[in-house]
């Protein structure tokens, strides 16, 4: 395939391979790199949370029902609407993590907590790729020194992978 | 031409490919029809506007309703705004009328973005009532196509392609 993908780059270019035409390659293919290094970049920075910082919601759910003598604060980091309707059980509404009001709201929480204090932090707004609150509200806890922090997975939003899927929930303020 | 240069195309275009696909299949549009809730009818509901006077979906039967469940910080909600804003202006003599749920905490953001974005619809503040009365709002956007009778005819989930929401709203507008 690749012996074919050859003759037909041959067939398209050496026929008038002059330096003009050399100098018109090397800038698209510049542009094309700088194209291709663009969008991976623009990728990268959606999933940017490392597997390490990331907890499914089958392990939180098996760790919630363990018994641990050290549950884990959780946090919601999105919508206070979305979070009245349907949350997992003890966590606690902060505010949306890609505004101010919603960080300063985390910082001031965790105040007087143990920065070894287990915190899950999640949104589930939007589908993971694309959810603006979960990474900022990571990095504040990270710079602040909190040393076991999860963000919980979440591939679509909170009620296709929490809520339709049975895990505990709760509802309310 | 130089192998070199040839290896380096085919590798460009290789990885071009693989991104452009990745790129497209997270874009692609989880959307689709409700099965149980699609043509029931959509839930009623009044609640406050920006300006603070209320808002009621009954006063709007007798128009093809798109009602858009979003927030300001949302990102795939943002992208979509635009578009809505045009669908408005296309289509509004013939009887669409968009509507915006704000899941925002409170007002104040959405001020500035309704003008910043130069959105020509109303946009009510949503409730958690109102959420579940839609089957529950537990992820954004989420938009809500009604007909003429006040029944609910698609249920788009998560960023959708603008085309599929225009394709939708002119079957339900009819023919001009």
């Amino acid at each position: 395939m690749l012996r074919g993908f050859g003759n037909w780059l041959d067939e398209t270019f050496t026929t008038e391979d002059t330096e003009l035409h050399r100098g018109h390659m090397r800038t698209s293919l510049l542009l094309l790199s700088l194209f291709a290094f663009a969008v991976i970049f623009a990728g990268a920075q959606a999933t940017s949370i490392p597997t390490s910082s990331q907890i499914t919601p089958e392990d939180l759910v098996k760790h919630l029902k363990s018994g641990t003598s050290d549950p884990p604060l959780l946090f919601q980091v999105g919508s206070h609407v979305l979070y009245a309707q349907a949350h997992i059980p003890r966590s606690e509404y902060l505010g949306a993590a890609s505004t101010p009001a919603g960080l300063d709201q985390l910082r001031k929480r965790v105040a007087s907590v143990s920065k070894k204090q287990f915190i899950v932090l999640y949104c589930g707004c939007c589908p993971w790729t694309r959810c603006p609150n979960e990474k900022p509200a990571l990095d504040a806890l990270q710079s602040l020194g909190f040393t076991n922090v999860k963000v919980l997975y979440i591939a679509d939003n909170f009620g296709t992978d929490w809520v339709q899927k049975g895990y505990p929930t709760e509802k309310g303020e | 031409m130089r192998p070199q240069v040839k290896w380096a195309l085919a590798l460009i275009i290789a990885v071009a490919a693989i991104v452009g696909f990745y790129s497209l299949r997270r874009h692609a549009p989880v959307s689709g029809t409700t099965g149980a809730r699609a043509k029931a009818v959509a839930p009623d509901f009044t609640l406050p506007k920006l300006d603070g006077t209320q808002l009621s979906l009954s006063s709007y039967r007798g128009k093809v309703v798109l009602l858009d469940f979003w927030a300001t910080w949302c990102v795939p909600c943002r992208e979509e705004i635009p578009r809505f804003v045009e669908m408005q202006q296309k289509y509004g003599d013939r009887g669409l009328q968009i509507i915006g749920v704000s899941m925002d905490d409170s007002p104040d953001p959405v001020r500035p973005f309704y003008q910043q974005f130069r959105m020509n619809y109303p946009v009510v503040m949503g409730t958690a009532a109102t959420g579940e009365a839609y089957g529950g709002v537990l992820g954004l956007p989420i938009a809500f196509l009604i007909d003429r009778d006040g029944r609910i005819v698609t249920r788009h989930m998560g960023a959708t392609d603008p085309a599929v929401f225009e394709t939708d709203v002119q079957k339900v507008l009819g023919t001009p």
